[in-house]
């Protein structure tokens, strides 16, 4: 098992690269080509949501992207270190402009529904220390790289965490 | 690449063309050209995205907000987008039902002139 993770200071100009590092190891782990787009967007939704709620309650805590070659499944979790918001369902369905109390034109928990449009497996969950979102696509299996002439196949530490690569940006 | 605006007046509609990525750091400039125009009088506007190579709910907000402010004046606020890539966001949120979205500029303006 595979697993890059990146962490940020929660400024809106580092969702861009944390979304564009996803989509380097979606393809890296064999993630169609077709879907990278659907990675990319997901990813960048997520970063994003973490962001603002950073910036609202803990704008010195770092955003967590986990990014793990899981054999079949390519699966990244975005964690914060904000109290969960209450969601409210995007009023679109019958041509209205979507409002919410706040008078924001984006009712909170929109990124979400958008999350769970491009990912056929999308889990949030809430702890004390924060909000977590799950999200993964299919992947090839670790061999599409064992296949690439003139490139060793990475193995994975002996304690069974695999971690390649840590990344972190300010 | 960042974002990239202009816009210029056709056949009294004013057009915005968008090229780049629109996200949550790039589309608050989006937001201000767009409150900028319409307190300028603009109630007729046509966004051009067929240059925009990323959107997200970021950017949908602040379409749905111009949508909002120029509704206020009785005007409207158009698409015009043919990629599929963009068009995804839309259909998955729904807002293919709430905005008018077009093949070209012309058409665009075609239709905003023919709704009145």
């Amino acid at each position: 098992m595979a697993t890059v993770e990146v962490t940020f200071t929660p400024l809106p100009a580092h969702v861009r690269t944390a979304r564009l590092v996803a989509t380097a190891v979606a393809r890296r782990s064999g993630v169609d080509e077709a879907l990278l787009d659907e990675v990319r967007l997901a990813v960048g939704e997520a970063c994003s949501r973490a962001v603002e709620a950073h910036r609202r309650h803990c704008p010195a805590e770092p955003v967590r992207i986990e990014m793990t070659d899981a054999g079949e499944r390519f699966v990244v979790v975005v964690s914060d270190h904000a109290p969960a918001a209450p969601a409210s369902p995007a009023a679109a369905a019958n041509g209205e402009v979507p409002h919410d109390q706040d008078g924001a034109a984006i009712p909170a928990g929109f990124g979400l529904a958008v999350i769970s449009g491009l990912a056929d497996d999308v889990r949030v969950w809430s702890t004390d220390s924060g909000v977590s979102v799950r999200m993964s696509w299919p992947s090839a299996v670790a061999s599409v790289l064992a296949r690439r002439p003139g490139r060793p196949v990475p193995s994975a530490p002996a304690d069974g965490t695999g971690c390649l690569v840590g990344l972190s940006f300010k | 690449m960042d974002l990239k605006l202009g816009h210029y007046n056709k056949d009294g509609i004013e057009v915005v063309d968008v090229e780049g990525e629109i996200d949550v750091y790039t589309a608050p400039r989006l937001r201000e050209l767009l409150i900028d125009l319409v307190n300028k009088n603009n109630y007729q506007l046509v966004v051009n995205m067929e240059k925009v190579e990323f959107l997200d709910s970021t950017g949908l907000g602040v379409l749905v907000g111009g949508l909002k402010r120029v509704r206020a004046h009785d005007g409207s606020l158009d698409l015009v987008c043919t990629q599929e890539r963009i068009l995804k966001i839309f259909r998955i949120t729904g807002l293919t039902k709430v905005f008018g979205i077009h093949g070209t500029v012309d058409e665009a303006i075609a239709a905003k002139k023919g709704e009145k």
